[in-house]
């Protein structure tokens, strides 16, 4: 069995940063990651980021990505494990790892869990039919591989993902006939939703899917109004012809791995859904294993980041080892966080981190 | 459908990779993963459900919903949407479990 003092799972934002700040302070970091790429989903974000300079802010994701990527990808202290799946993870803090069609062991003395989120799915008939995607697999496909989804497209979910990947489509230049909202407001920043809107893409507000339409493929989607108990209006469905729709409803934390050692999990909705206990320090119930980014709660990326560089100096310490600017840059991390949870969408987190504090012994 | 003009992003053209879809000879790119070539060739049934034979394709893009699981050079339930094109791949539609053999 190999061993390595740090496994991180997972080579998206928040992985990335913890691996750069434990290498710095002298910790053999070992990251694995599924993906062809790293950087997680900042390798199709095209979009330029909101925040201050130490989240890259004006910055398109994919840039952020490839500075993440720089930062640990020759450190002597890191080994990166691509095309790899966790496929296990054990109390003892062993870690099974499948890739290129084998299993191979490894012993930790530490584990973070940075596995980010997955895409929500919505219930309504035909749902499984070819050509209905996640926000995010459309964002893949399009911007990563240069492959259209579809030429004409409806988007579920007005958050701030389904407005900014509704403009991306057009970018790619694919018509989208509408985004969906089932509240009776947008979800994301008025800023997208109205550039969004000028380029004369309407917004149904109190509207939902109720079917899609199609025998091999999706050929076409019904929607309807809802009143103000989120009931169906009986007559105002209408049947809009496209060839994708586009799901973007939300994101749950991974945290599957987290169960798989039995670390304690609480379901918060304003988290996203199960998010495991944390102490001050993102150590898990579980000894050893900690966890940061989109599985410990659903944030922006550049809360990830500024997670995971606190995560990796938190778990430094705890393996004896102190980054030499220790002080200063978790002062740094801890204000640049307050700071990000302090903005408009901030408080959702905030209430959510405070239903996990409270009362996290009975969870 | 391929993008060839983008505002921001840069597709150039890319060598491209052959290889068999349901005993059919037919080309992705360099840089494909096996569901981004398939969709670019406009095939999106990846598999057809186990009980009711109903036709699926990939929701996820990340290797996380198994909707795009399909038979690779023999082997079953592979994520399509991350594993990377490679020239000579032999790529089935699944209609089952899939043995492991």
């Amino acid at each position: 069995m190999k061993h390595h003092e740090l496994i991180i799972i997972g080579g998206g934002p928040s992985g990335l940063c913890a691996a750069k700040m434990a290498a710095e302070a002298g910790v053999k970091v070992l990251i694995v990651d599924r993906s062809p790429q790293l950087g997680g989903q900042l390798t199709k974000q095209t979009h330029k980021f909101f925040g201050s300079k130490a989240q890259y802010a004006k910055t398109r994701g994919f840039d952020i990505a490839k500075i993440l990527i720089d930062q640990v990808i020759h450190h002597p202290n890191v080994t990166i494990l691509q095309e790899a799946t966790v496929v296990g993870l054990y109390p003892d803090k062993v870690v099974t790892v499948y890739q290129h069609d084998t299993y191979t062991r490894y012993q930790a003395d530490k584990v973070i869990v940075a596995t980010g989120a997955s895409e929500k799915f919505l219930a309504f008939e035909n749902n499984d039919l070819p050509g209905i995607y996640g926000a995010g697999a459309v964002q893949t496909l399009m911007n990563l591989y240069g492959v259209l989804p579809g030429q004409d497209i409806i988007m579920v979910g007005s958050g701030n993902i389904g407005l900014i990947v509704s403009y991306q489509l057009l970018q790619a230049g694919v018509h989208v006939k509408g985004i969906v909202e089932a509240a009776p407001t947008i979800g994301g920043y008025k800023v997208h939703a109205s550039k969004i809107r000028r380029l004369g893409v309407p917004i149904f507000t109190s509207t939902t899917v109720q079917r899609a339409v199609g025998s091999t493929h999706l050929e076409a989607v019904e929607l309807v109004k809802l009143d103000a108990k989120w009931q169906p209006l009986p007559g105002t469905e209408q049947i809009i012809p496209i060839d994708a729709l586009c799901i973007s409803v939300g994101l749950s934390p991974m945290h599957q791995l987290l169960s798989m050692v039995n670390a304690k999990t609480k379901y918060i909705n304003e988290l996203g859904g199960f998010v495991p206990i944390i102490d001050d320090h993102h150590q898990t119930t579980q000894e050893g294993i900690f966890a940061c980014g989109d599985a410990v709660g659903i944030e922006e990326a550049s809360s990830a980041m500024m997670e995971g560089y606190l995560t990796g100096l938190y778990v430094a310490e705890h393996l004896g080892k102190s980054h030499p600017e220790s002080h200063a840059l978790k002062e740094k991390y801890e204000h640049e966080l307050d700071m990000l949870r302090n903005g408009p969408f901030g408080i959702k987190t905030k209430i959510g981190l405070e239903k996990l504090r409270k009362d996290d012994i009975h969870a | 459908m391929r993008i060839d003009k983008h505002p921001i992003l840069n597709f150039p053209k890319k060598e491209p990779i052959p290889f068999i879809f349901e005993g059919q000879e037919v080309y992705g790119v360099e840089g494909d993963t096996i569901a981004s070539a398939l969709h670019a060739l406009g095939i999106t049934t990846l598999s057809y459900s186990i009980k009711k034979g109903r036709p699926r394709g990939f929701y996820c893009a990340i290797g996380n919903c198994a909707s795009c699981n399909m038979m690779v050079n023999g082997i079953p339930n592979v994520r399509t949407c991350i594993t990377p094109l490679v020239a000579g791949m032999i790529v089935e539609r699944q209609t089952d479990k899939g043995v492991i053999r």
